[in-house]
């Protein structure tokens, strides 16, 4: 593991396509492949046609910060794949707890992307409701913060009943995503033990991306990140994140073995960050172009579509979904520069849920002040 | 487990008091349990969350009997992680439940401090008013209790500063079971601090009347000359401070800031305009203190009425000392009437 470009070889790392888009099973996948089987050709072209516009997507996010849209942007390139496949393992009734580049997964669960792009242009620190947006809750950016939370949750959900009652279509779990750097947070291990013992119905995916800003993984862990699940008692799995086959037929099942009362489970999904951390990064001052161009002959939706080529999907097909990503990011342009700034009174709502004079009283004297200055001679 | 009917002050931590029967003598933890017992019979999404709370009852058994007599369910002996508490009980909260959770000890919180203040604190501010956070954590805080290291802290202030908190801390048993109550009824987030040298004398709770709301301060004896206020442990001190100076021809006016975050400043105003002169006391350090925030909110409202420097007595500006020296760290009545005297010499 000590050069991040190279996996161990030696790992059993889960792998249906090969980076050349062949349908190669590794020894280690051979469990997973009957949750192949849940899938038909319009979940394969789904599968495709998210990766590709959220790329588009996530060009067009960058363009607008460079052009002062955006505080910041923080993009998922490359890491298309791990996140398609999980978040189609998700149901209805699931709760999915992010990190905060988990773009795809919440547009995957009923997001609309310029909501993210409100947080990040500065109008709100939240931007959604989880509960009316498919059950993905709010970035978190204190890394791993939401492991917790996530675990939390699902102990809800064991305590009301909601799930592991046998009843795949209402039995619920929790999927919390976040990195190989969040992975070295005391939070993080917390969630760990708190869902070991527990017996949570949760997934953990961590998306090693193979650097925390400009620290490599081998700075985070010596062994593979995977092992540290099973350090904790949990079943925990590495899986090629490139791979959005291997991603989906894992979590499918770490994820049905949630809901069935079977306990949490541990996901490495290997993967690479493309591009920088955020706009803020600057990662040729860490990496090789080698290490990186490595990794972009390993890119995830050039894999697929090579698999989807050799399934017959033809060239009309994928120039549609090229149209379709142009015209999606072209949508979120035109919405996101139209995003406004709430009036100032958000300083003050929703600090406490029941009256608090202090608030109550500097609402009303900024309010005061402010008026000063309205309407006066000045 | 008996069904005490007859509540006599030998009432023990094991006995379960039924607050519609009487107005009783009970101890603040006992009158702690009894709160907490009641929240969870009224609504089961009360949890009890920490280390140590089941089968033991707690450390200081505040929880004693209510893991036999509701289960693992709602009553949750957890790994021994503070921040794990925490964050779990934000998860939890999130789906509907409404944790109690117990910090075994006041200098134990810090583990837990960033998911107290960087994200419970905020949940419902960051989901702009569609997320509440109704969790109880209770902080057993202060010296005069001999013991080591991190165990005789007063933490206060680190959570008053956070927006979005709410902080507490009741004087005497009938408080602490009316304050546990208020808390957990409330919908935003409240840290609870119980005074530990305060767990064990006794005092009557009357379960038919509150007497005051939860962020109420409250003035628990009349005086004229000066006004001292603290809170938890300290109310204590200050009536004995007042019983001395009475000895001394002083009439000191004691109030009991109960709520910490917000501060009640009706009371407080109304008797610093009264009695023109003011003495703060804690246990915290005073320097960036509760004392320092009300000495000067004091100054700035009431500066007309003032015939003194409001004042500030506190625990030192260092690490809480070793207990062999804690008399000499911790305010006592003499060091409260030694800053009287400076008030009055104005």
């Amino acid at each position: 593991m000590n050069d991040a470009s190279v996996p161990a070889h030696n790992l059993p790392t889960v792998q249906l396509l090969t980076p050349e888009g062949v349908f190669a099973p590794s020894e280690s996948a051979q469990e997973y492949l009957p949750y192949l089987d849940r899938l038909g050709e319009d979940d394969y072209r789904r599968f495709y046609r998210d990766m590709a516009v959220v790329r588009r997507f996530d060009t067009e996010a960058a363009n607008l910060q460079r052009q002062g849209q955006l505080a910041l942007w923080v993009p998922s390139h490359g890491q298309e794949a791990a996140q398609v496949g999980s978040a189609y393992a998700t149901r209805a009734q699931d709760h999915i707890f992010p990190s905060y580049r988990e773009h795809v997964v919440g547009m995957i669960r009923g997001l609309d992307p310029v909501d993210i792009l409100r947080m990040l242009r500065g109008v709100t620190l939240g931007g959604w409701t989880p509960e009316e947006h498919g059950n993905f809750h709010l970035y978190t950016l204190v890394l791993a913060s939401q492991t917790l939370h996530a675990t939390g949750y699902a102990m809800g959900m064991q305590l009301d009943g909601s799930t592991a009652t046998g009843n795949p279509d209402t039995d619920a779990a929790v999927i919390v995503y976040y990195g190989d750097g969040a992975s070295s947070q005391g939070d993080a291990n917390e969630a760990l033990v708190f869902a070991a013992s527990y017996q949570t119905p949760q997934v953990f995916f961590i998306q090693n991306n193979h650097w925390a800003i400009s620290v490599p993984v081998e700075r985070q862990s010596r062994s593979p990140l995977y092992l540290r699940g099973t350090g904790f008692g949990i079943p925990s799995v590495q899986v090629d994140g490139n791979d959005v086959l291997a991603s989906f037929a894992v979590t499918a099942k770490a994820m049905d073995d949630a809901r069935a009362g079977q306990g949490p489970a541990l996901i490495e999904a290997l993967t690479y960050r493309i591009g920088a951390h955020t706009t803020a990064d600057d990662p040729t001052k860490y990496r090789s172009p080698d290490e990186l161009a490595s990794w972009i002959a390993r890119d995830p939706i050039v894999r697929f579509r090579t698999y989807l080529e050799g399934r017959g999907a033809g060239s009309d097909f994928f120039a549609a979904i090229d149209e379709e990503a142009a015209d999606y990011a072209a949508d979120v342009r035109r919405r996101a520069l139209e995003i406004t700034g709430p009036d100032r009174s958000v300083i003050f709502d929703n600090v406490y849920a029941e009256p608090h004079p202090l608030i109550d009283e500097q609402k009303a004297w900024l309010d005061r002040y402010e008026a000063s200055f309205e309407g006066g001679d000045a | 487990m008996s069904e005490t009917t007859a509540v006599t002050t030998t009432t023990t931590t094991t006995d379960v008091v039924t607050p519609a029967e009487a107005s009783v003598t009970l101890t603040m933890t006992k009158a702690l349990n009894t709160g907490l017992r009641q929240a969870l019979l009224d609504d089961p999404k009360v949890l009890l969350m920490g280390e140590d709370i089941g089968p033991l009852g707690g450390v200081f058994r505040v929880t004693e009997g209510l893991y036999a007599e509701f289960g693992d369910k709602r009553v949750l002996d957890t790994p021994l992680a503070e921040s794990g508490i925490i964050g779990t009980a934000i998860g939890l909260a999130m789906r509907g439940f409404r944790p109690v959770c117990e910090i075994q000890f006041d200098g134990f919180v810090f583990p837990g401090f960033d998911q107290i203040t960087s994200q419970l604190a905020r949940m419902r501010n960051r989901h702009e008013g569609e997320l509440t956070m109704p969790i109880v954590i209770r902080i057993p805080y202060g010296g005069h209790i001999g013991s080591i290291e991190h165990h005789q802290e007063s933490p206060e202030a680190y959570f008053a500063h956070t927006p979005g908190l709410r902080v507490v801390s009741p004087s005497n048993p009938h408080d602490a079971y009316w304050m546990m109550r208020e808390a957990i009824a409330s919908n935003d987030p409240v840290i609870f601090f119980e005074p530990k040298s305060r767990y064990w004398p006794k005092g009557e709770v009357d379960f038919t009347e509150p007497g005051a709301p939860l962020h109420a301060s409250r003035v628990v004896r009349t005086g004229t000359d000066v006004t001292v206020i603290g809170h938890g442990a300290m109310v204590s001190v200050l009536l004995q401070a007042a019983d001395i100076a009475a000895t001394e021809g002083i009439s000191l006016e004691v109030i009991d800031l109960r709520s910490l975050s917000p501060v009640d400043y009706g009371p407080i105003l109304a008797s610093a305009e009264k009695t023109g002169r003011v003495v703060v006391a804690q246990e915290a350090a005073g320097f960036v203190s509760l004392g320092s925030e009300i000495a000067a909110t004091i100054a700035e409202r009431a500066y007309y009425r003032l015939e003194a420097p409001v004042l500030r007595v506190s625990g030192f500006d260092t690490p809480f000392p070793p207990a062999a020296v804690e008399t000499h760290f911790l305010p006592s009545p003499d060091r409260i009437l030694e800053a009287v005297d400076r008030a009055l010499a104005y």
